[in-house]
């Protein structure tokens, strides 16, 4: 008998799911429904207030923030973080067109380079899916304009989010995941990660002591942007 | 690993007079349960989601036949392979002949406890592949040849003086005179020798927090972001995972990660929670190639319907361990196997038996602490009290402890004569004991050996009551009496 039949044998046995062959799934039938848990009232805020919230978030656990009102402003804002902390004027981008149309070489001297993140890489910026209030979470999706690699491997990451993409809770998130998914022809089938990313990383694993820039980058900048104007 | 548990008492005894084991654990019994407690404050649904991550869990193991089946699907749909495995030897033979498979020479691995249950290092090491593990103080053990001794910090044990002469040996190739004295040095040179492994990879090989029926998707929680840089770079990607993490749905994944970190570190979410479904798609940048998933077995399917049933509800969040009194004691390595804790107590026995794992379920107050701040409300006390049970039935233990334990048994069932006899004792007892204490007592030398045992007040609780003795001044010598 393979392991599998093994396995799901004795399960079944046990659970007295072997005498009635017409049970219904409830597996599938709880799946189906995508029932919602308790959600913290928390993120539950207009627009302006969850973009607060995001932001009192995410600064708790050390992450830094700036609020554009243009993606236009962008290259100014990423030139001025990187002369902020003396880091050398050289950045890679994703390929994302949000990134990708923006004017770099007229509004800055910045070196832009597009792809995926490599091991040298110091400075990355990048596209959220969206951001979470709850928690100051951003979640990231991969794909061909959002490579993960470029969360994880510089020292300073740059995250752009869309004001009107902070939602109050992850629900809400995978909601949005969900309809995507729809549009793109593959109902229910995630990215291959969705990475949510809560500040920058960090460990406690040497005396409980707490250092940020464990694996991952030891800054997180989030640019949020979002016209004041209705 | 071989287990060490039936040395418990040694062990226990090795770890109260090992001092940097002792300072650590001080800071931890401030740390930990003041941030959850701080956390679980902040949030005014926490114990209703507790309540919710219950019942999420509850339903899955009902069901969990339909749920792996749900699963599996799901993973081959998104162009992953699942391998489910009855027990370690499978698990290890399932994992090399994927490695193999992908030529590999080195496996970057990410935190898993299953991995340490299987002691999958050692066997790859045997067949000629380098496993690293990439959590830093993962790292710092495996370097020392030492087990975890906590869930989530598994070198809480170590001082920074013990790490910095570990990497001293370790990373030969470095000036043998760098100043390591500062924790912040010491993880600069992990995060450049980890970085080579990193890049350098062909197999990344993580566990699992939960996998997600709906989506065939495992999910990975880390603040490091290694768990990340071990599923994203390498060619191949493997989870391990036993066959009661499964939860049904992202919504039920979000609940249940509302009260892990809270319960674990005491962060609101942890710094990097990731999902994770199949290889890489076409036209991805990134990412691996191939993806597997180990489905392993190792006893829990006997523990469903057994009385340790609830325990596979566990999410190894370590809240258990940072609040009991025992392991703040002694630490983890004194259970001598890869769990320890309340958790570790109930669990090993289940996993290795209960003959070679027979002092855990007694290492224990059942003071009750680790129930109350349990996320999945785990009954831990009642499943030790369930161990005690099984053993007493087994005829283990000392012969004067079951001799005393029959004895105090015929007795309790027959209310007046215990009563008489209870109250002869503390009747005596409170004649002799006259500054309030005994720092001496025939046949209790166990006790009073280390500690002084409070006198009782010269009649029983039930006696006094009859006597109408609450809330007035006599009551208060109740209290005192029988609190202090």
């Amino acid at each position: 008998m393979s392991a599998r039949d093994d396995i799901l044998g004795k399960l079944r046995s046990k659970l007295g799911h072997l005498s009635d062959p017409n049970l219904t799934n409830p597996a599938l039938t709880h799946i189906q429904e995508h029932y919602k848990n308790l959600i913290p009232k928390r993120g539950d805020l207009d627009k302006a207030q969850r973009i607060d919230l995001f932001c009192n978030e995410a600064t708790r656990i050390n992450a830094t923030i700036a609020r554009l009102s243009s993606t236009s402003d962008i290259p100014d804002s990423v030139s001025a973080y990187l002369r902020a902390h003396q880091l050398p004027a050289r950045i890679k981008i994703a390929p994302h067109p949000t990134l990708t149309g923006l004017e770099w070489q007229a509004k800055t001297s910045l070196m832009v380079e597009q792809g995926r993140g490599q091991g040298d890489d110091g400075v990355s910026v990048s596209v959220a899916f969206a951001g979470v209030a709850e928690t100051g979470t951003l979640v990231m999706t991969s794909g061909p304009e959002t490579p993960t690699s470029l969360n994880f491997l510089p020292l300073d990451h740059i995250v752009v989010v869309q004001g009107d993409d902070i939602a109050g809770n992850y629900e809400a998130v995978w909601e949005r995941i969900r309809a995507k998914s729809v549009d793109e022809g593959q109902p229910g089938t995630l990215p291959r990660t969705v990475n949510w990313i809560t500040g920058p990383s960090r460990t406690a694993d040497i005396e409980q002591t707490l250092l940020l820039g464990a694996h991952g980058p030891q800054r997180l900048h989030i640019l949020i942007v979002d016209d004041p104007r209705p | 690993m071989h287990p060490t548990s039936p040395q418990f008492k040694q062990n226990a005894r090795a770890a109260l007079a090992d001092v940097p084991l002792q300072a650590a654990l001080a800071k931890l019994a401030v740390g930990f349960p003041v941030r959850r407690a701080e956390a679980a404050a902040r949030l005014p649904e926490f114990e209703g989601l507790r309540d919710n991550a219950r019942d999420i869990k509850n339903h899955v193991l009902e069901n969990l036949d339909y749920y792996l089946e749900a699963y599996e699907k799901k993973v081959n749909d998104a162009g992953g392979h699942v391998h489910w495995c009855r027990d370690a030897e499978e698990a290890r033979q399932t994992i090399l002949d994927i490695c193999r498979k992908a030529d590999a020479r080195t496996v970057t691995k990410s935190k898993s406890m299953i991995s340490e249950e299987i002691a999958i290092n050692t066997f790859l090491e045997e067949n000629g592949i380098e496993p690293v593990e990439t959590d830093l103080g993962e790292y710092i053990i495996q370097l020392r040849k030492e087990p975890p001794s906590h869930i989530i910090a598994p070198a809480i044990h170590l001082s920074k003086e013990q790490v910095a002469d570990t990497f001293r040996l370790a990373h030969g190739d470095l000036a043998h005179d760098r100043p390591l004295v500062e924790p912040r040095a010491l993880l600069e040179e992990a995060r450049a020798k980890l970085r080579e492994k990193f890049l350098g990879a062909d197999v990344g090989l993580t566990g699992a927090n939960m996998l997600i029926a709906e989506t065939g998707t495992n999910v990975l929680v880390t603040n490091e972001g290694n768990a990340d840089l071990t599923n994203n770079l390498p060619r191949v990607h493997v989870v391990i995972a036993s066959i009661e993490k499964i939860v049904p749905t992202l919504e039920d994944a979000s609940t249940i990660l509302r009260v892990l970190a809270r319960s674990a570190t005491g962060q609101d979410i942890s710094v990097y929670t990731t999902f994770c479904t199949g290889p890489k798609r076409p036209q991805d940048l990134d990412g691996p190639e191939e993806y597997h998933v180990v489905l392993l077995d190792n006893g829990r399917s006997d523990m469903i319907g057994s009385e340790f049933h609830e325990m596979l509800r566990c999410i190894r969040c370590g809240a258990c361990l940072n609040h009991c009194p025992i392991y703040k004691s002694v630490g983890g390595h004194a259970y001598g196997w890869v769990y320890s804790g309340p958790m570790g107590a109930v669990l090993i026995p289940s996993l290795i038996g209960m003959e070679e794992a027979q002092h855990l379920p007694n290492a224990s107050t059942l003071c009750g602490k680790c129930e109350s701040v349990c996320p999945m409300r785990i009954p831990l006390p009642k499943m030790l009290r369930k161990w005690r049970e099984r053993q007493f039935k087994a005829e283990m233990g000392s012969t004067t402890a079951r001799w005393a334990l029959k004895s105090w048994a015929w007795l309790a069932r027959r209310p007046a004569l215990y009563r008489f006899v209870l109250g002869l004792g503390v009747g005596v007892l409170g004649q002799f004991g006259g500054r309030g204490r005994f720092s001496a007592l025939p046949f209790a030398s166990g006790w009073t050996s280390k500690r002084d045992l409070a006198a009782p007040a010269g009649d029983t609780f039930i006696s006094q009551y009859h006597k109408g003795a609450r809330g007035d001044q006599s009551g208060d010598l109740i209290r005192n009496k029988v609190c202090g």
